[in-house]
């Protein structure tokens, strides 16, 4: 594989990549994440969510196509807006609800929230609350990796915001010194906060952020599920064959605000609309199964019912779950030596 | 039954809104994520999104509308097998039912007693409840004899601080050691000489000047069961990093429920050294030890060196670890016994006294053993405390001098504001305040940034001179 910044892929589309069982289960696991994250929208504006609520909706395709590059050994970091994460590495999307109402049966019992969840055992390592904060961090799983002679890959997910804090270059020096397995995607949806990529970086090829490094990058469209598959799989492969970091830039888009409280008035209605109308990543799969005669439209409406109802079910226990006990206070600050 | 359509809060403080606008009419199809009404308040304007798919039945809240509640019914959506008169039922008492969230409605829980809590203390009973003071928290068997030795060896704190980490190395193949020039450089201040010779690069890595990228690092990796002794070459770079060791190492085990430890230690030179100048010189015990899921450790002997460092590596929270680099060359006896350990969270009286109590930590304990002869020449008999550890304090130990001498002097390089005298002040006054007979006294830096002309320097570090004095004022002498 080449060495620096590689060529810049608008369309990498992999119509044979992928089978039929691959297409269904690529188009199940971003409609429960859209369908998740719209039902925590419904239950944020309801008062059972709190605090800082930050939605994946219209990225979808990035996280379940990295998901199909790797294996459920690799470890994944993120930042705070997380929950499509979670889901995608097979975490239950009830105890993810549950956590972001602060209730018991969450993954962190209810005291990390939205932005803190973690799972040892599928290999999730948060739900960072300090954009960037979590590249070190990733990189350090990956050093960990090498430490211990493991085949395994550490994919690092930042923003667009995120590459523009300098801990970011600190970590890309030395997982390139060291040829750490680690993969940074760079969810690049455009805007940080409400701040447009024009407005916040120099450049806008993020992929060659690693240039200096002589990291390999490629931008990809982050909408189309099979072309960050098939991106993700040429950047683990390079991870794995011990030649150190990779960056892909991932091209989105988020639907909804930063957070709950932002009404996104940054950027026009019709550039939301046009996303949603022609770049939709589900809309894309589920053309794809319709027109391969994969599926038929109720063969959808089954799945898209199905994934209601465990949604409704995490819903349901996330408003059932109790809030912690009050002893919680004072638990978990320190492990007894 | 026909899905209720809420008015959403946009922010948790939220409590009511204008409905603007509706952007559907009764009889519109909708799905999943189509936006069918706007909703303002006084900081924004919001999309409202339907979540559901279906018909809508009935628009309850007419646009235009002031001052609607969060969560009341502003509509209502039919389900694919619905018709109109679903809406039969529901439509009567379509009045706002602004149902409060319950985090809001419940009551203030009654949390469990917390310092913040803590009761005013009479005087009888102070041990026991210096020992409930969480401040001491975790302390295991705080009041544990440490364990005699009968062989000792002289050697520098430089040499104990690299034996205890060679030592946890050989016995424990997760403990790695990272820094700038720890490796081919034997340290800048050769604390980590030899290491590499013995146990490669694979273990003793240099990183490139990137405080903030290698203490994440680090951090990420004590995640995954590592345990890295980072070495900052001072602590005044640690400032760089700082996000990381509180952000990250600190925090993340709360924030995880107890998933994800961080055994990961901290070291390096902390406080001043000579004639470095202001960003060179700073203490920074009382910035680590305001930190919940921190342990925080200055030895001052060689002895504590050795002990505590290996303490610090084997325990599996975060360590910050305070060394000072005057202290680095001076020579003291180390117990020579590969199992010599020495408990997190417990003072060592260095030398026993009766009139008045000196508290001090790191290099400040040999300046008060001084102060300690110049005072028994004077006749006044002075009992210093070495802290070894900050957080967890030791408040048993200094709580049972003060019963005794009934006088406190506290000792440290740092700032006197929010410093760590005046922590234990608090802790005298809230545990031992009738056997105080007189106010607490606190040597200290002076308020300045370090100046580097070497008169000023010298006015600004607090002195053996100062302790006698303070420890004299406190007797009244």
């Amino acid at each position: 594989m080449a060495t620096t910044p590689k060529r810049k892929r608008g369309t990498t589309r992999a119509d044979n990549q992928a089978s039929s069982d691959d297409l269904l289960k690529y188009y199940r696991e971003m409609l429960l994440i859209r369908r998740f994250e719209e039902k925590a929208g419904q239950l944020y504006g309801m008062g059972l969510i709190g605090g800082f609520c930050h939605l994946y909706i219209g990225q979808e395709a990035v996280v379940v196509g990295m998901q199909a590059a790797v294996t459920g050994d690799d470890g994944v970091i993120t930042s705070y807006r997380d929950h499509g994460h979670m889901l995608a590495c097979g975490m239950d999307p009830a105890g993810v609800m549950a956590e972001l109402t602060g209730r018991e049966g969450g993954y962190s019992r209810g005291k990390g929230g939205s932005m803190h969840m973690f799972s040892k055992e599928k290999n999730f390592y948060g739900g960072h609350g300090i954009v960037g904060g979590q590249v070190p961090l990733g990189t350090g799983i990956a050093f960990n990796y090498k430490y211990r002679g493991q085949d395994r890959v550490c994919l690092t997910y930042l923003g667009d915001g995120a590459v523009n804090q300098g801990q970011v270059y600190e970590s890309f020096n030395m997982a390139a010194l060291w040829k750490l397995p680690v993969v940074y995607c760079i969810e690049n949806n455009q805007y940080a906060m409400g701040t447009s990529a024009q407005r916040h970086s120099a450049s806008p090829d993020l992929y060659q952020r690693g240039a200096a490094y002589g990291i390999p990058g490629e931008q990809v469209d982050g909408m189309d599920v099979l072309a960050v598959k098939e991106a993700g799989e040429r950047a683990v492969a390079h991870c794995r064959e011990g030649k150190g970091p990779y960056i892909l830039e991932l091209k989105t888009y988020r639907y909804r605000g930063h957070s709950m409280s932002d009404p996104a008035k940054y950027r026009t209605k019709d550039e939301l609309d046009k996303m949603r109308k022609e770049h939709d990543p589900i809309d894309m799969v589920k053309k794809l199964l319709i027109d391969g005669n994969i599926i038929d439209e109720a063969g959808l409406k089954d799945i898209d019912k199905d994934v209601k109802a465990e949604v409704a079910k995490a819903a349901e226990f996330a408003q059932n779950s109790p809030e912690p006990d009050v002893s919680e206070l004072f638990t978990d600050i320190l492990i007894d030596a | 039954m026909p899905i209720e359509v809420l008015m959403p809060a946009l922010s948790p403080t939220m409590t009511e809104g204008t409905l603007a606008k509706w952007t559907v009419k009764e009889g519109d199809t909708v799905a999943s994520g189509d936006v069918i009404a706007e909703i303002e308040t006084d900081k924004a304007t919001m999309e409202v999104e339907a979540v559901d798919e279906g018909t809508i039945g009935k628009i309850v809240i007419a646009e235009g509308t002031e001052n609607v509640a969060v969560n009341a019914v502003i509509a209502y959506i039919l389900e694919e097998d619905e018709d109109a008169s679903a809406l039969d039922n529901v439509s009567a008492s379509s009045a706002p039912k602004a149902e409060a969230a319950p985090a809001e409605a419940k009551e203030e829980e009654k949390a469990p007693a917390s310092s913040a809590s803590a009761a005013p203390v009479a005087a009888s009973g102070a041990i026991e409840r210096a020992e409930q003071d969480p401040r001491a928290m975790s302390v295991m068997n705080a009041t544990q004899d440490e364990k005699t030795y009968t062989s000792f060896k002289t050697q520098t704190v430089r040499e104990a601080l690299r034996d205890a980490m060679a030592e946890e190395m050989r016995t424990d193949e997760n403990v790695y050691v990272m820094g700038e020039e720890v490796a081919q450089y034997q340290g800048a201040y050769k604390v980590t000489q030899g290491l590499l010779d013995e146990f490669g690069d694979r273990r003793v890595v240099d990183t490139p000047i990137t405080e903030y990228g290698f203490t994440g690092m680090a951090t990420g990796a004590a995640f995954m069961g590592l345990k890295p002794v980072v070495e900052f070459m001072t602590f005044n770079f640690a400032m760089q990093a700082i996000d990381h060791i509180i952000n990250s190492a600190a925090k993340t085990l709360y924030m995880s429920g107890g998933q994800l430890g961080c055994p990961i230690v901290f070291r390096g030179p902390n406080g001043a050294a000579a004639r470095v100048g202001a960003q060179h010189s700073q203490c920074y015990a009382s910035w680590y030890a305001h930190c919940p899921g921190l342990k925080v450790i200055a030895p001052w002997s060689a002895a504590d060196a050795k002990g505590l460092l290996k303490a610090a590596i084997r325990d599996p929270n975060p360590v910050v670890f305070l060394e000072n680099e005057i202290l680095y060359g001076q020579s003291f006896e180390v117990p020579d016994d590969d199992d010599f350990v020495l408990p997190i969270g417990q003072a060592k009286i260095e030398r026993e006294g009766t009139d008045v109590t000196i508290v001090a930590f790191s290099i400040m304990v040999g300046k008060a053993l001084k102060a300690a002869e110049q005072l028994a020449e004077q006749g006044i008999s002075a009992e210093v405390i070495n802290l070894r550890t900050i957080r967890p304090l030791d408040v048993n130990t200094i709580v049972r001098s003060v019963m005794k001498t009934n006088r406190l002097v506290t000792c440290e390089e740092g700032w006197h504001f929010a410093g760590i005298g005046a922590e234990i002040a608090s802790v005298i006054m809230e545990h031992a305040f009738d056997y105080l007979d007189a106010p607490v006294a606190r040597v200290t830096g002076e308020d300045v940034p370090m100046p580097y002309a070497a008169n000023l320097e010298v006015l600004a570090l607090p002195q053996e001179q100062h302790i006698v004095d303070a420890a004299k004022a406190v007797c009244y002498r």
